[in-house]
């Protein structure tokens, strides 16, 4: 009778995502301008949802003052109250209120998360893509120095980094950022190294076009496709870094609020059968889903597969 | 011929692909009659449904495509409602198939006979050890050098050629009924391609094997087939034998197929005066340490258009690339209007560069795909001319009207949103937008269809009088050749066999070399093969 219950929800649960996905998409449909519009209706139901909760997660996370019913690190009772109509997810090991806490944690986890992505990509691509471009000894130099940087567990340098230059939240994104940009590297120089041989960039060569131009008109263009794809995920990728390095306690400090951090400073009540803890790593697996269903939906399109 | 010896029909057959999210008809209601032992020549344009009639004969759609009307019936078999099961039983067993490219329909990671022998095994016709025996024997019916030895070896340790006929005998393997050859000499050079259509003619008419021989080449399809079907858009224009096809075809379509071949263009005396626009001196270059080239020398005048012709590997475009500064020469200069360039095109200034532009093979990969054409026109005059704004949005418009495309529906038209012959267009207005003196065309043609061909070889040849522009044509293609060089150039290994006016080269006598490639492209006459081998058998021997 428990299976068949479970499998209901499982059922009830995937149907609503699903309607949910299609009301948000009709929605888009609706108010965007054409071109968009035209994107969008190719967008299967999962990208749908998965777009729906990316927007309520920046939403949460820019305006968490106003939706969070108490302050987030503000102690309003006692410690791991169960859930009630006041704190409607119970507070956590110091009486802070749990709702609270996961809506501000939205804010710092997923921004710190995106600044670190997008430096990342910033660092690897410009690198990669010069690196493909130039050649020689520029590519050599470069290249076996990420090889270097790709040889040492990412975990764990990260956590000797911050452990010789301090923990602090630029500390982490620098860290973070230069380990994950050395895999950005490797995908924008094998991308790149497969259009600087067309014939449109020996022709631009030839036109006696400058290196900045070379790269940023003939080749970033083509390159594009790959690397959003990639963003997609090396941003999941962070997350979960920012998140383990938090648990670990190297992450981002308390009081601040963060998904990981609050599974570890909960985790006592797991063994109670208590789910509370969990909400915090289900907010992060959320999302993770979400943004890999968008990046699956833009990797078929940019690919050309069609159905 | 009775009833009895029809081998395959279609009837009214229909073919669909699938783009755009929806369903275009591509082949539209095709009859077909083959009888046994008979060779049908396909014909047409790319696009045309050669292809895709070929592969619907074994009862098979690419995917995105699906059959979606008519018959199809081999030898009693209803292909269209046989079971997956019973079509496996007849592919490669009784109908086989030939593809263009040997090269990539190979495994590369098997010996050839491995490969030979694996459809015979698989469909219970032979053992293994026989199977090997048998394609030995095979080997030698195809002419191919050292027949027992050659299947022990993998396919990138093969020529081209030998290739192709490696996969015409395994095609063969069990004795096929019917044999689709698509396009199978294409991508081969001329010389080479005499040996494979001899060859494939031999086998065939020693098994006494149906063939539906596709290619867009009529004086291919000359030699080897007994009737031809000429066919555009998926429709059928006509369809006679071979003899009554070629003296008098009757759709004016078919006739302006035959009469692209008979196409020239006045020849202009060769310049002497004056100084060359191009001098290439005594070039010796290398890969590597591998020379490719060895002390070239030839000049080309304002005006004139000089013909670089050679099988591949004969350093034709690797001379281009000299020229043009990619590949800087281990001996040896390149002058331009005189004066020496700097090796590499690095060292070569602005106004150097823009002086000689260049037009590539494959238009797909020599335009930008994210860029639309306002851009990929409008950079070199933007750069060399430094045109901005209106000036630079009416030039571009100019260049469009001069390679005759309507400026208002293709300004910002993507490259993908255009044919090949199109893209081809732009290749050139992009390079005329340079304002050069020279234009390397680097195989311009060699990837269209006849008629769009001649249309570029048109265009080049009127803009070439309107801007005194000089030409260096690469080409393995001698038809391109008389069609619009005034000199040629013979390449053979690195090295220039001949060069002289084009009337002297058509003429003999010839370097033994030029006499083997003129002799080698294939003429209209269904009798041209069987003449040309009986002469060199009566030559050699």
């Amino acid at each position: 009778m428990g299976f068949l219950t479970g499998l209901f929800w499982l059922a009830a649960t995937i149907i609503v995502a699903l309607g949910a996905g299609w009301v948000f998409r009709q929605a888009a449909i609706a108010i965007s301008p054409k071109g968009v519009a035209k994107e969008l209706r190719t967008a299967p139901l999962t990208a749908s949802f998965g777009m729906l909760m990316i927007l309520l997660y920046i939403i949460a996370a820019v305006f968490a003052p106003v939706i969070a019913p108490f302050p987030e690190t503000q102690v309003v009772g006692s410690e791991y109250q169960v859930w009630d109509d006041v704190h409607l997810l119970g507070t956590d090991n110091l009486g802070r209120d749990m709702l609270s806490r996961l809506i501000y944690a939205a804010r710092n986890t997923v921004g710190i998360a995106f600044v670190t992505t997008a430096l990342a990509f910033i660092l690897g691509s410009v690198l990669g893509l010069l690196a493909a471009t130039v050649g020689g000894w520029l590519d050599q130099v470069l290249s076996r120095a990420v090889d270097v940087l790709m040889a040492i567990p990412a975990l764990i340098f990260a956590l000797l980094l911050l452990t010789i230059i301090g923990t602090s939240i630029i500390n982490m994104i620098l860290v973070i950022a230069l380990i994950d940009s050395t895999r950005v590297f490797r995908l924008a120089r094998a991308v790149a190294m497969n259009i600087v041989v067309m014939d449109y960039v020996e022709a631009a060569k030839l036109r006696g076009e400058g290196l900045w131009r070379l790269i940023t008109r003939e080749i970033l263009p083509n390159a594009m496709a790959p690397l959003v794809a990639e963003f997609g995920l090396r941003f999941c990728f962070v997350f979960l870094t920012i998140s383990a390095l938090s648990f670990l306690g190297l992450g981002i400090q308390p009081p601040t609020a963060d998904w990981g951090s609050m599974v570890k400073d909960n985790a006592t009540l797991i063994s109670f059968g208590d789910i509370t803890p969990l909400l915090p790593a289900g907010a992060i697996a959320l999302l993770t889903v979400s943004v890999n269903f968008v990046v699956d939906w833009q990797l078929h399109r940019a690919s050309g597969l069609k159905e | 011929m009775s009833d009895k010896d029809v081998l395959l029909t279609m009837k009214g057959l229909r073919i669909e692909g699938r783009s755009d999210e929806q369903w275009n008809e591509i082949v539209k209601g095709v009859d077909l009659t083959l009888h046994r032992g008979e060779v049908l020549g396909l014909i047409g344009e790319s696009g045309a449904g050669k292809s895709t009639i070929g592969l619907a004969a074994m009862g098979f759609a690419r995917d995105g495509c699906r059959i979606s009307g008519g018959e199809i019936h081999f030898d009693g078999i209803d292909m269209r409602n046989a079971s997956e099961t019973e079509k496996r039983g007849l592919r490669g067993k009784r109908i086989a198939y030939v593809a263009q490219s040997a090269a990539a329909s190979f495994n590369p990671a098997h010996k050839l006979i491995d490969q030979y022998s694996e459809a015979p095994v698989q469909h219970g016709v032979m053992k293994k050890s026989e199977a090997e025996g048998d394609a030995k024997d095979l080997y030698g019916r195809m002419q191919l050098p050292d027949p027992d030895g050659i299947g022990y070896r993998y396919p990138h340790q093969v020529s081209g050629g030998q290739l192709q006929r490696a996969m015409t005998a395994m095609a063969m393997a069990c004795r096929p009924d019917l044999i689709i050859f698509d396009e199978p000499t294409t991508a081969l050079d001329v010389t080479t391609q005499i040996e494979v259509l001899s060859a494939i003619r031999d086998i065939v008419e020693q098994f006494d094997t149906a063939a539906i021989y596709i290619t867009h080449d009529l004086a291919v399809v000359a030699q080897m087939a007994d009737k031809i079907k000429v066919l555009l858009k998926g429709e059928e224009v006509e369809e006679a034998d071979t003899d009554s096809m070629l003296s008098s075809p009757k759709e004016d379509y078919t006739k302006s197929l035959w009469a692209v071949r008979s196409h020239a263009r006045p020849e202009q005396p060769p310049a002497t005066e004056g100084t060359p626009v191009v001098s290439v001196r005594n070039v010796t270059a290398a890969y590597g340490t591998i020379d490719v080239l060895h002390d070239v020398s030839f000049d080309i005048h304002a005006k004139r258009t000089v013909a670089v012709v050679g099988e591949s590997g004969s350093g034709k475009s690797t001379t281009a690339r000299v020229i043009t500064g990619l590949l800087p020469p281990r001996r040896g200069e390149i002058l331009f209007n005189g004066e020496a360039l700097p090796p590499n095109y690095k060292n070569r200034s602005r106004d150097q560069l823009r002086q000689a532009q260049m037009i590539y093979q494959m238009a797909d990969t020599a335009l930008n795909p994210k860029l639309r054409l306002r851009d990929l026109i409008g950079r070199p005059a933007q750069m060399y001319l430094g045109l901005n704004g209106k000036a630079l949005e009416d030039r571009v418009r100019d260049l469009l009207h001069l390679i005759e495309l309507e400026p208002d529906d293709y300004i910002d038209r993507l490259p993908s949103e255009l044919s090949g012959g199109q893209k081809q267009r732009i290749g050139i207005a992009r390079a005329l937008a340079a304002e050069p003196q020279f234009i390397i065309c680097d195989e311009v043609t060699s990837a269209l269809d006849q008629l769009v061909a001649e249309g570029i070889l048109k265009l080049l040849d009127k803009l070439q009088g309107e801007f005194n522009l000089a030409y260096m044509f690469i080409t393995h293609d001698l038809a391109t050749v008389k069609a619009i060089a005034d000199e040629v150039v013979v390449m053979k290994e690195g090295k220039v066999v001949e060069k002289g006016g084009k009337s002297e080269m058509f003429q003999p006598p010839h370097d033994p070399y030029t006499e083997l490639l003129l002799s080698s492209v294939p003429e209209m006459d269904p009798n041209w093969l069987t003449e040309l081998l009986k002469a060199r058998a009566a030559a050699g021997g």
